[in-house]
């Protein structure tokens, strides 16, 4: 059972702006059925001060999702157009006594659908149905930009976090080591790969040597973070064969784990090298 | 909570039988004795532990020797497949349902994680088992197969008799977790084909912490828990003992009760089925509804999100549950109606009740009252909602 504040309740059972507002001067809807929550806000604005004068909304979704809706028409009601743009999921969060941050997302879609209600007032790209680039996470439809946004504001450094504020990696999962990229190229853009090292020309002995201290060094550490493991089974010339273990076994990523793999060893050992499974 | 809950959750777990917690205090109390003891006040327990023991074992028509007690259902489950692969080394193949309950499906992927080949048998819109993939999947390299007797979530019952008719003489151990079926339906050992089966005291009246596995004479069995002599070696660990009692009562309850829950408790199902698909436009039952468990039904209002309704119901103190992703804390929506092809707004909206012969038709008719209006008020909060 979800830890709700008493706010959180209070709007729940009691939402408030409820509907549609007559002639909207602007729609924003954002989410889906499918991903098991979706907003729409109607907004009234006074065209010569840009000032909303009323905000109602549409909610399918659970407690802390209708609480927010609530949350997010009282907060942009009688502002201006760009006093609203400035309210963030985390004034919507605020104003509900906090949300378990398993819920964050609820204040996210609050955020996006007041964003697409502006866009649609200043008659900005109606829809970002085109955007078919950056799409990270397809179980839920959310683009790279919005993971960017949404982390740096709530500065967010785990997937896990990621999901819980977007729902990006909450679905099949596969997106988790792209969100990871993203987080890691946000947080950490400083961090490229090591300088190789690249004597010369190698002998077959180094060459072993180096690989095998790569391995040890470079990946397996990474891999056992996720839980997973590999064995080097024998090098024949520039070719590794390499078997990965304990949870690599059956790993749907495991033939990006083993592209990574070469990757590294290409980068620190020698250009051509091949890696094989087992 | 104020007023007594109206509590329609009976498949997640039950209230204890005052008759069980009766039976069970003397052994939280004055009777701590260990039954392995060679002093008569600790031996005097063993006597308790199988006087329980008969209890189970006359429940589903088997053996007192056939009943290992365990700590939980999970337990039960996970002991009898590890058996069943450890006792067949030579095999590496098993077969089970993609809707089973979590303690069958994610021992089977930790087993798949393992080098083992898994398959999880698909099954149709009503939840029914795809027959056809489960005899295709069925080669010499199988070890166990591993069906539930009913769904948790639909109550829909899996043809067990006929699974179990089929694997016989094939060297194929076959498992079913009869978690939510026993005490709901009668079930018999002697005539059903299974070589195991898994039994949960709290889905049953009895307390938290206690389970049971039914393991045919003959059938080949290594533990799964390792250490002392307990259970004639087949499940180590000093006994739980005031819960094993409470299972044996309960057991001995249930018997008796047994014709209820197909008549008194089916009737407060159908008769809120049936209001509540009256009262609710845009409402179905999830499953098959001709062959399920006497005490649940699993319906989906559409365009409203589980949870909601959930907290809504819970304002009036009605306990239910939901297949919905915000109600799982995970943001996945139930396994079971997604491999029943069940269209993801209707699994959103998914409400499970599961009575108890402790419910009344006051229950019932609360229900009946409280619920309809609240998915009309939450539909006029959806967008969908019309």
């Amino acid at each position: 059972m979800w830890e709700y504040t008493k706010k959180v309740k209070d709007f729940f059972l009691h939402p408030k702006n409820v509907g549609e507002v007559e002639n909207p001067d602007a729609v924003g809807e954002v989410g889906s059925m499918v991903c098991g929550d979706a907003l729409k806000l109607t907004l009234k604005v006074d065209k010569a001060t840009d000032r909303i004068i009323d905000a109602k909304f549409q909610t399918f979704g659970c407690a802390s999702a209708i609480a927010s809706s609530t949350a997010l028409t009282e907060l942009i009601k009688d502002r201006t157009i760009d006093e609203a743009l400035k309210v963030t999921n985390q004034d919507i969060a605020e104003y509900l006594g906090g949300l378990p941050k398993e819920k964050m997302h609820c204040s996210v879609m609050g955020m996006e659908a007041l964003e697409a209600a502006i866009a649609d007032y200043r008659g900005e790209d109606k829809k970002s149905v085109e955007k078919k680039e950056g799409l990270v996470c397809e179980c839920f439809d959310v683009y790279e930009d919005t993971i960017r946004r949404v982390a740096a504001e709530n500065h967010l450094t785990t997937a896990e976090e990621v999901t819980y504020y977007t729902k990006a990696g909450g679905g099949c999962g596969s997106c988790i080591p792209k969100i990871e990229e993203i987080l890691k190229d946000m947080w950490f853009p400083a961090e490229k790969p090591k300088p190789p090292i690249k004597p010369k020309k190698l002998t077959n002995l180094q060459k072993i040597a180096l690989i095998q201290d790569v391995i040890e060094k470079e990946i397996r550490p990474r891999l056992q973070a996720d839980g997973g493991d590999l064995e080097l089974i024998d090098i024949d010339g520039n070719k590794v064969i390499i078997a990965l273990r304990a949870m690599c076994t059956d790993c749907k990523m495991a033939a990006v784990t083993l592209k990574d793999i070469e990757q590294k060893l290409r980068t620190l050992v020698v250009p051509d090298i091949v890696v094989e499974a087992e | 909570m104020k007023e007594k809950p109206v509590y329609l959750d009976n498949n997640a777990t039950t209230a204890i039988a005052p008759e069980v917690l009766d039976e069970m205090l003397p052994y939280l109390k004055e009777f701590y004795g260990n039954p392995s003891s060679m002093h008569t006040f600790g031996g005097q327990l063993h006597k308790k532990l199988e006087e329980a023991r008969e209890r189970v074992a006359a429940l589903i028509g088997a053996e007192p020797g056939e009943i290992i007690f365990t700590s939980c259902g999970t337990e039960s489950d996970n002991t009898a497949i590890m058996s069943a692969v450890d006792s067949r080394r030579d095999k590496r193949h098993i077969v089970t349902s993609s809707v089973e309950h979590p303690a069958v499906l994610n021992f089977s992927k930790h087993l798949a994680r393992k080098g083992y080949r898994v398959t999880f048998l698909p099954v149709n819109n009503l939840g029914q088992l795809d027959m056809d993939a489960f005899f295709k999947a069925i080669d010499d390299d199988v070890a166990v197969v591993s069906i539930m007797y009913a769904n948790n979530e639909t109550g829909v019952l899996f043809p067990i008799a006929e699974l179990g008719a089929a694997l016989r003489d094939r060297g194929i151990i076959f498992h079913t977790d009869a978690v939510q079926a026993i005490g709901k339906l009668p079930i018999n050992v002697k005539e059903l084909p299974v070589d195991m089966l898994a039994i949960s005291g709290h889905k049953l009246h009895a307390p938290k912490g206690v389970g049971a596995l039914y393991v045919r004479k003959g059938t080949r069995f290594v533990p799964y828990i390792f250490g002392g002599h307990q259970e004639h070696g087949r499940r180590a660990g000093t006994e739980n003992m005031a819960s094993i009692i409470g299972l044996g009562k309960t057991c001995e309850i249930a018997k008796t009760h047994i014709d209820e829950e197909a008549t008194r408790v089916q009737a407060m199902r159908d008769r809120l089925e049936k209001a509540l698909l009256e009262k609710c436009p845009q409402a179905r039952v999830n499953g098959d509804t001709k062959n399920r468990l006497p005490n649940t039904t699993n319906i989906s209002f559409e365009f409203v999100e589980g949870e909601a309704i959930l907290l809504r119901l819970d304002e009036h103190g009605i306990c239910a549950s939901s297949g919905s992703a915000c109600s799982s804390g995970s943001l996945e929506p139930s396994h079971v109606l997604r491999a029943m092809g069940v269209p993801f707004t209707a699994i959103h909206g998914s409400i499970r009740f599961s009575i108890s012969r402790y419910n009344t038709n006051e229950d019932i008719d609360k229900v009946i009252e409280k619920l309809p209006p609240i998915i009309k008020e939450l539909r006029i909060l959806s967008p969908y909602g019309r």
